[in-house]
């Protein structure tokens, strides 16, 4: 079976800082894959090339899911969610703040919704076929604010929200676009362990009961340890490794990325603890 | 008196107050303080100092009230005196009270005058507090700004009463042809308000040339009904259309770029837009501008005298009344009421479909709509497209009441009244710009003495709104779809 | 061929005008990232107050030209920069932290009343000034008898320029304030904390902006003896258009840009037609806008996400 997203040979250069250099490597559908590296190893910049905000240098970014097989990078960025379905979340949450909760969700579906309106046509005119769209897309966003608890403030401004709720409603907001690859950036930054619990149990639900492929780059370890069917591993822009979690856990090529050349002979177990990174550190 | 002074710094005071002063008048010396004056020989300059004084005066007076302000120490009583200081001293320190108060409050009556001290002493106030509550930490980050059932109803029948009171109107015993004409006038306005308010509330893109497409609208129609004889009617919306594909002619390349780059290229296609007006003299008669254009009929029937030549019937003769040219006004006004009324009525139900939230989105946070999957170019430009639709309508309509148009009607400063006009009712409130348009553009018909000065106070209200409120004068927002019933405590 | 030269001439001299105020917008875009849309009228504001001092000085009988010049020069910056400064302290200072179309406006209402505020005062009339300086060199002169030539006043404006530039790259590349401006530009949050005085800077840009643009206001009233309220509108939106066709935020740029602007203007009028200079002028500017949005010698932004 090939896999839902292949990247060979990603290279993104700024000018002489080469941010992504040559980076290969697959994610499954209905699998976790975790994009780990130290600050500055270039996570959010080859995030920045799958969905469209970067073009990059070179490489080449394939996305086989049920709509069909997609070369990303030939994508505008906003096609990229539209046909390939690739959708994000953003390291500093950007949901439409003034807007309410419900219509965060509504944006979300706006391209059914637009063809639903008869592009505004049958909108203006009231039809029933677009009411019934309308209720559907409803029906929709009101699943996901139960899923995530904030059904009760569905009318409030996102935000007025607190911050993790507002974390929570970005990637309900991702999911109403339907995709076949869910991409989060740090979705557990500034979460507390409750909170990062709930979202480990969230990510588990969308991947087994959505069956959708979810790359996700995070420093909380225990999320990543925990959630992860496969990690990849960045430092200066190179992979340096790609395995399950108990592998990578005792990679010594990681152990030097994140904490230099190891001194003591029993290092691996202090790792774990120490790669538990304080989130307000960053 | 000691309790009001407690906490004063009279030191901090003085400077600043001196600062103020001194600043203001050596900004004025020349400017004001001395008038250029015309003669034979070239110009010569006459000294105008009483003008400066006065300035001086007023500044002090001013910056006392913000440091008071800004202080907190000092409270209200003592801007209360510190403006009615203002209007004491004002004529003392003048001395010649009537002809030197004429620069700056050309009122014909004292009450104004005092208003107009009294109003920006108010402003001044409002903008301090909201400058000193601005340097401290919100205390709740976002509250819920958000209209009650009660609040909603309010403004709702406030809304129909004012569509009854405007529909009741021209037929009612106060409905003078004077009066219908100014109100004609706003109207138009108000129609320009609510299309800008479709690009600018609603889609948040700063339009500086929207005047452009009400001079393609205006033109499309002159020069439809010029060479080939069109009725208003068919031009109506053919004038709308052309306007629409300008509008999105331009709006193709420039929508990519920021928000600054693209109001100030808009404001140089209203220029160009102007300039070929005023140089394509074959076209559409230079400076000169067309003359002549039809009036609209109601239903084919015009509005004149005599039947027409090739016979058939009047609207006074069809409706058995005598000839009165109170008809052809009051017909205009109707028409431009429905106009108003149906730009309202669209954007009202748009802001409730996929577009509209898309456009308010899209005004939110570009990078999240890329993300979700939105063209951005192509969401902007249907407001652009749809706002310029709104401004072709309006100019056809402009057309067809003056009977005559030339590039001198669109010129830049139009486009930024419709801008204060939707920025001062609060952006995307459909309710504020009536208002705003009836005082912008409405006031200064009525009193025509105010028309030199209309600009000035313009300007000045234009910023000081910004400093008071940043987000416009109605600024609170209700959701375009809920989940729960309006005030059920969620 | 002399007509060629003679436009290019023409070209530079507006050239260095448009540069002068472009620097202003280009100065304070970096800054605050804002167009200060006021920044024309300010420009309109120190042509008046060189005219006004040029008045003064012949009723009092100051005719010698270099110390008239001189005076008129330090008059007009002192007192136009005053404007520039009140100008950002009253209608931008308290904006700073507000959603972007606040402050953007609050610019254009600045300029409304500016505008009015001079109509109101020296009324509507263009007011002339008789020739403060007349002659000039001929270049070359063809067979036919046209001559291209420059002016006394076109050197001074050019010379005056070069100077003012040389100035003011000092300004900014070698003092305190240059860096702290330079130090605002790239992180205002930084900067303050790390001791530079933002509000102090940011006011000093204005000024220093607002006096360039006194200088081109009087450049503008010598060249062209003819001043009104509204020359503030098409020359900022044009100076403006240099700002952006050098790159907006560098300031070699806004002085290329207006050089470009002033030549293109001079050739379109000189060869195609006067009535659509402007037109030509706004054209550029769409056309930069869309294919090099970062201008000539600007830096390319990157989109963060």
């Amino acid at each position: 079976m090939t896999p839902l997203l292949t990247v060979e040979h990603l290279t993104m250069r700024f000018g002489g800082l080469v941010a992504v250099d040559d980076v290969s490597f697959t994610a499954e559908q209905s699998q976790i894959t975790s994009i780990i590296g130290p600050n500055g190893a270039g996570k959010t910049t080859m995030f920045n090339c799958l969905t469209g905000f970067y073009q990059p240098t070179t490489g080449q970014l394939t996305l086989a899911g049920e709509r069909g097989d997609f070369l990303l990078e030939r994508l505008d960025g906003h096609r990229i969610v539209r046909d390939a379905g690739v959708a994000r979340t953003f390291q500093n949450i950007r949901l439409f703040t003034g807007m309410s909760v419900l219509e965060n969700l509504m944006v979300a579906q706006h391209t059914e919704q637009m063809k639903a309106s008869g592009w505004s046509i049958k909108g203006l005119l009231g039809l029933p076929s677009y009411r019934r769209a309308e209720e559907e897309a409803v029906h929709l966003a009101r699943s996901w604010l139960d899923r995530i608890n904030l059904t009760e403030k569905a009318d409030w401004p996102a935000g007025a929200l607190a911050y993790g709720d507002q974390r929570r409603l970005e990637i309900a907001r991702a999911m109403c676009t339907k995709p076949v690859l869910l991409c989060l950036d740090e979705p557990a930054a500034g979460l507390n362990h409750t909170e990062s619990h709930e979202l480990n149990d969230l990510l588990r639900w969308i991947k087994e009961i959505h069956g959708i492929g979810i790359l996700l780059i995070e420093h909380d370890m225990s999320v990543v340890m925990g959630i992860s069917d496969k990690i990849v591993v960045l430092d200066y822009g190179k992979k340096i490794a790609e395995g399950t979690p108990a592998e990578i856990r005792d990679d010594p090529r990681v152990i030097k990325a994140y904490l230099g050349e190891p001194e003591e002979e029993d290092l691996p177990d202090i790792v774990a603890e120490d790669l538990d990174l304080d989130p307000g550190a960053r | 008196m000691t309790g009001l002074l407690a906490g004063l710094d009279g030191n901090r005071l003085l400077r600043h107050v001196l600062g103020a002063v001194l600043i203001t008048f050596l900004m004025t010396s020349l400017i004001v303080g001395l008038e250029l004056v015309a003669t034979q020989t070239g110009l010569s300059l006459r000294p105008r100092y009483h003008i400066v004084l006065y300035c001086v005066v007023v500044v002090a007076l001013g910056s006392t009230a913000v440091f008071a302000l800004a202080e907190r120490s000092w409270r209200l009583p003592m801007l209360v005196g510190v403006v009615i200081a203002a209007l004491l001293l004002v004529p003392l320190l003048t001395g010649n009270l009537a002809s030197d108060l004429a620069f700056l409050l050309p009122f014909p009556v004292a009450p104004l005058n005092w208003l107009a001290l009294l109003l920006p002493a108010f402003i001044l106030i409002r903008a301090a507090q909201l400058a000193y509550a601005s340097a401290r930490p919100p205390a709740a980050a976002a509250r819920r700004r958000e209209m009650t059932r009660t609040g909603k109803l309010v403004s709702l029948g406030l809304g129909l009463l004012l569509i009854l009171v405007a529909f009741a109107f021209p037929i009612s015993p106060w409905g003078s042809r004077q009066l219908v004409d100014i109100l004609t006038i706003v109207l138009i306005y108000i129609m320009l308000g609510w299309g800008l308010n479709i690009v600018v509330g609603l889609a948040g893109l700063l339009d500086l040339g929207y005047v452009a497409f009400y001079a393609v609208g205006a033109y499309s129609y002159a020069l439809l009904s010029e060479y080939f004889g069109w009725s208003f009617w068919v031009c109506l919306p053919l004038a709308g259309l052309f306007a629409a594909s300008f509008g999105i002619v331009l709006g193709f390349p420039v929508l990519r770029l920021r928000g600054d780059y693209l109001a100030i290229v808009t404001l140089g296609f209203g220029e160009i837009i102007r300039v070929v007006l005023i140089n394509w003299y074959e076209f559409t008669g230079g400076p000169d501008g067309i003359g002549g254009i039809p009036r609209p009929s109601f239903f084919g029937l015009p509005f004149q005298a005599n039947p027409p030549r090739d016979g058939g019937e009047t609207f006074a003769s069809f409706f058995g009344l005598s000839f009165d040219p109170y008809h052809r006004i009051a017909f205009l006004y109707y028409l431009i009421l429905v106009l108003a009324l149906f730009t309202n009525w669209f954007t009202i139900r748009i802001r409730k479909l996929p577009i509209g939230r898309a456009w308010e989105a899209l005004r939110e946070d570009e990078i999240a709509c890329r993300a979700l999957g939105l063209n951005p170019t192509n969401v902007k430009l249907a407001a652009f497209g749809i706002g310029a639709m709104f401004a072709g309508f309006a100019g056809s309509f402009f057309a067809a009441r003056q009977g005559f148009i030339s590039p001198e009607s669109f010129v830049f400063i139009e486009s930024a009244v419709i801008l204060a006009i939707v920025v001062l009712g609060g952006l995307g409130s459909q309710l504020g710009i009536v208002f705003s348009a009836a005082i912008l553009i409405g006031l200064p018909e009525f009193f025509r003495e105010l028309e030199d000065y209309r600009m000035l106070a313009f300007g000045l209200v234009m910023v000081l709104i910004m400093i008071w409120k940043p987000t416009g004068l109605v600024s609170h927002r209700d959701p375009t779809i809920r989940l729960h019933p309006r005030g059920d405590g969620r | 061929m002399e007509y060629f030269l003679q436009q290019l001439v023409n070209g530079v001299t507006l050239g260095a005008v448009y540069g002068l105020i472009a620097i202003g917008y280009s100065m304070v875009y970096g800054i605050i990232g804002m167009i200060n849309f006021a920044h024309g009228d300010i420009f309109m504001i120190g042509a008046f107050h060189a005219l006004i001092v040029f008045l003064i000085l012949g009723a009092v009988g100051i005719s010698w030209l270099p110390l008239a010049l001189l005076i008129v020069l330090i008059v007009g910056i002192l007192l136009t920069s005053l404007y520039g400064w009140s100008v950002e302290r009253i209608a931008y200072r308290p904006l700073r932290s507000s959603p972007r179309l606040a402050p953007l406006i609050s610019a254009i209402g600045a300029s409304i009343f500016l505008q009015n505020y001079v109509q109101l005062a020296q009324g509507a009339r263009p007011k002339p000034l008789a020739q403060m300086v007349s002659g000039g060199i001929t270049l070359v002169q063809s067979d036919a008898g046209f001559a291209a030539r420059v002016s006394y006043i076109q050197i001074v404006i050019v010379l005056l320029t070069l100077a003012l530039m040389a100035v003011f790259t000092w300004l900014i590349k070698g003092t305190a304030l240059g860096r702290a401006q330079r130090a605002c530009e790239q992180d205002r949050k930084m900067a303050a904390l790390l001791g530079v005085d933002v509000d102090r800077t940011i006011s000093l840009t204005f000024v220093i902006g607002a006096s360039l643009a006194a200088v081109a206001g009087l450049m503008f009233t010598l060249y062209y003896g003819v001043i009104d309220f509204f020359i503030g509108f098409v020359a900022g939106i044009k100076a403006f258009t240099a700002a952006v066709l050098g790159g907006i935020g560098s300031l070699p740029g806004a002085m290329l840009g207006g050089l470009l602007i002033g030549l293109i203007e001079a050739f379109w009028s000189g060869y195609f037609s006067v009535e659509y200079k402007d037109v030509a002028s706004f054209g550029v500017l769409v056309l930069v806008l869309i294919f090099r949005p970062t201008g000539l010698l600007g830096r390319p932004e990157i989109e963060k996400v």
